[in-house]
């Protein structure tokens, strides 16, 4: 194991100062957040609940926390029934087209985003869904069904057909069984593939950017605006607070995947 | 930005890490084609075998159907509001303003698209190589660490990933701008105030952290697997260190920089919200230079040439990188062999 031609304690430090630049910029909003000064000066001489009052007060800032949770609800919840549904249909069916559907499922993510965003803010003004929660929701719920169809394929993977026949020879109805038999083998996948929607959703900002209007604006726009347009700090306890939502759910997503992994290994065992 | 590709590839190579620890990976990626091909071709024999009448086979018929069906309403999703979209800006790309192939000529002829297009490639380039050569050291130790140490080495190189995107932007604006941590670490090292915020080099520094996940994951991966033994086998042939790494070591980790590198090429060619926030109009990217055709002219049939033009470059980056590995990759094989 040791390899004297790096010196092993330069790779470690070096690793450390890697690591340090991995993990800092994540962790410094956190106390930039709770500063009692004006300006970003790091580290703050003094602290204060200040910006959180602001955003807490504030009706955009408010409001655009709202339309974020609400939209990335309803924009979860149909990619996970889509995305399911695509799946399982791909996991059963036989045709020939079979790769390229599945290819298209995966299309949203391989796609620039700005490319997307483009196509999206061109068709949305002809069917007039810009500024609006139905454009919203129904477009980040395409960019959400790449991860569930994605999660949900590795959990059909493991999974033994031959318990749909059985329930099927015992008389269950093709949707009975489902509902019985497969989709509770299969419920990590689904499970972990809607907690990166709902993250995608709410982290969501080019697309979203495109398709904003004044009236109706998600946190990311408004952080971006609030950077890009005007310099409101209220940003800060914005930024603490998106990481307080999606770190825990991108965590347990992760590691409902790893006890998945862990439980098909036992059964394959 | 390309932040959601990110996210999941890293976890998709997290779960193959994962899985190829837990040894059942071959198991996992194996097994579903298998056993599904032989589902249905059971199947189709027990209905021929059992009875052959007509209404066994209108009900495999039936099932069959039934199966597109399920297919159908995600199917019908995608397709109007993903394929639909995307066709339509095609179509806009020959016919507005004017029929014909004007706007292709117009990105061909233009010096400004040629020079954001050389930009975007160059800064992608640039960003590849600072992330591998961060990278390597890095997945080196997570090659040879223990056990627990690889898991943290691992969970510190998601962490990026996980940050949600404008918070992490935000975090950098503060890190880089004058007179900020960062100026004030180079500072220290007798450097001098630097300005960061708003230049090439602070735009690398913040693109290269969300992309060293998708080289450390590759380069790991191929370095776990090269036999230390071959080291000690040089060594004791009398090989200087420097020469061990660089005529074995080096050469048996090509395929991981090899994929690595060629991930974050494609993925920095995209990428639109940290170069157009922590950088300036005036070293925009290609995707900048999008956004603008429509926010400030609304010239969706040029946007739409450029975003084919984007997506060509990318295609070709790709094939030149897969051939110029390819060739680099046979000739380390065959060197190490004869020798």
């Amino acid at each position: 194991m040791e390899k004297p031609s790096f010196g092993r304690s330069f790779l470690i430090a070096f690793s450390a100062l890697v690591a340090a630049w991995l993990v800092v910029p994540t962790l410094i909003v956190i106390p930039i957040s709770f500063t009692g000064e004006s300006s970003f000066a790091f580290p703050p001489q003094s602290w204060s609940l200040d910006y959180y009052k602001n955003f807490f007060s504030d009706p955009r800032w408010l409001n655009s926390l709202f339309n974020s949770l609400l939209i990335a609800l309803v924009a979860m919840t149909i990619a996970t029934v889509l995305g399911t549904m695509a799946a399982y249909g791909l996991s059963i069916a036989t045709f020939r087209g079979k790769p390229a559907a599945h290819q298209l499922f995966l299309g949203p993510l391989i796609m620039p985003s700005i490319v997307v965003a483009v196509a999206t803010y061109l068709i949305f003004l002809q069917w007039h869904l810009v500024g609006t929660l139905l454009g919203f929701i129904v477009i980040h719920a395409i960019l959400g069904i790449p991860f569930v169809v994605t999660n949900v394929t590795t959990a059909l993977s493991s999974f033994d057909y031959n318990l749909e026949r059985a329930a099927a020879i015992l008389g269950a109805s093709r949707f009975k069984t489902f509902m019985q038999v497969t989709l509770p083998i299969i419920r990590p996948g689904i499970v972990a593939g809607a907690l990166f929607a709902f993250v995608i959703s709410f982290d969501e900002v080019v697309v979203s950017l495109f398709i904003q209007s004044p009236m109706l604006q998600t946190l990311p726009v408004r952080m971006y605006a609030s950077v890009a347009e005007e310099v409101d700090p209220t940003i800060s306890a914005a930024s603490t607070i998106v990481l307080a939502v999606s770190a825990p759910l991108l965590l347990l997503a992760n590691t409902r995947t790893k006890r998945k992994t862990k439980k098909s290994e036992v059964s394959h065992a | 930005m390309f932040d959601h590709i990110l996210r999941s590839n890293a976890a998709r190579h997290f779960e193959i890490e994962l899985a190829s620890h837990c040894g059942f990976s071959s198991n996992n990626l194996g097994v579903t084609p298998v056993s599904t091909s032989t589902a249905t071709g059971d199947d189709k024999k027990a209905n021929r075998r059992a009875t052959e009448d007509s209404s066994s086979v209108k009900r495999d018929r039936r099932a069959r159907r039934m199966r597109l069906l399920i297919l159908a309403p995600p199917l019908a999703f995608v397709l109007l509001l993903f394929v639909y979209p995307a066709l339509e800006l095609l179509w806009r790309s020959f016919t507005d303003p004017e029929s014909g192939f004007g706007n292709y000529v117009r990105i061909a002829t233009d010096p400004v698209v040629s020079t954001v297009i050389v930009r975007t490639v160059i800064m992608a380039a640039i960003v590849t190589v600072t992330s591998v050569v961060i990278a390597y050291p890095y997945a080196h130790l997570m090659s040879i660490a223990t056990d627990r140490w690889r898991m943290v080495l691992t969970a510190v190189v998601l962490i990026p990933l996980w940050t949600s995107l404008m918070a992490r932007t935000f975090a950098w604006i503060v890190l880089l701008q004058n007179d900020g941590p960062v100026s004030g670490l180079f500072e220290l090292f007798g450097f001098g105030p630097v300005t960061l915020l708003g230049t090439t080099p602070g735009v690398v520094i913040a693109m290269a952290q969300v992309m060293l996940p998708f080289v450390v994951m590759p380069m790991y991966t191929n370095m776990k697997a090269i036999d230390l033994r071959l080291l000690d086998a040089s060594r004791s042939l009398g090989a200087k260190p420097f020469t061990v790494f660089r005529k074995i070591y080096l050469p048996l980790s090509f395929p991981g920089i090899a994929s690595g590198a060629t991930l974050v090429l494609v993925l920095s060619l995209g990428f639109y919200v940290t170069p157009a926030l922590i950088g300036t109009p005036q070293n925009s990217m290609f995707g900048q230079y999008i956004a603008v055709q429509i926010n400030e002219l609304v010239a969706f049939g040029y946007a739409g040439a450029l975003a084919v033009a984007l997506i060509a470059v990318t295609l070709i980056l790709l094939g030149g990188v897969r051939i110029a590995t390819k060739t680099k990759m046979s000739d380390s094989q065959s060197s190490i062999g004869g020798r």
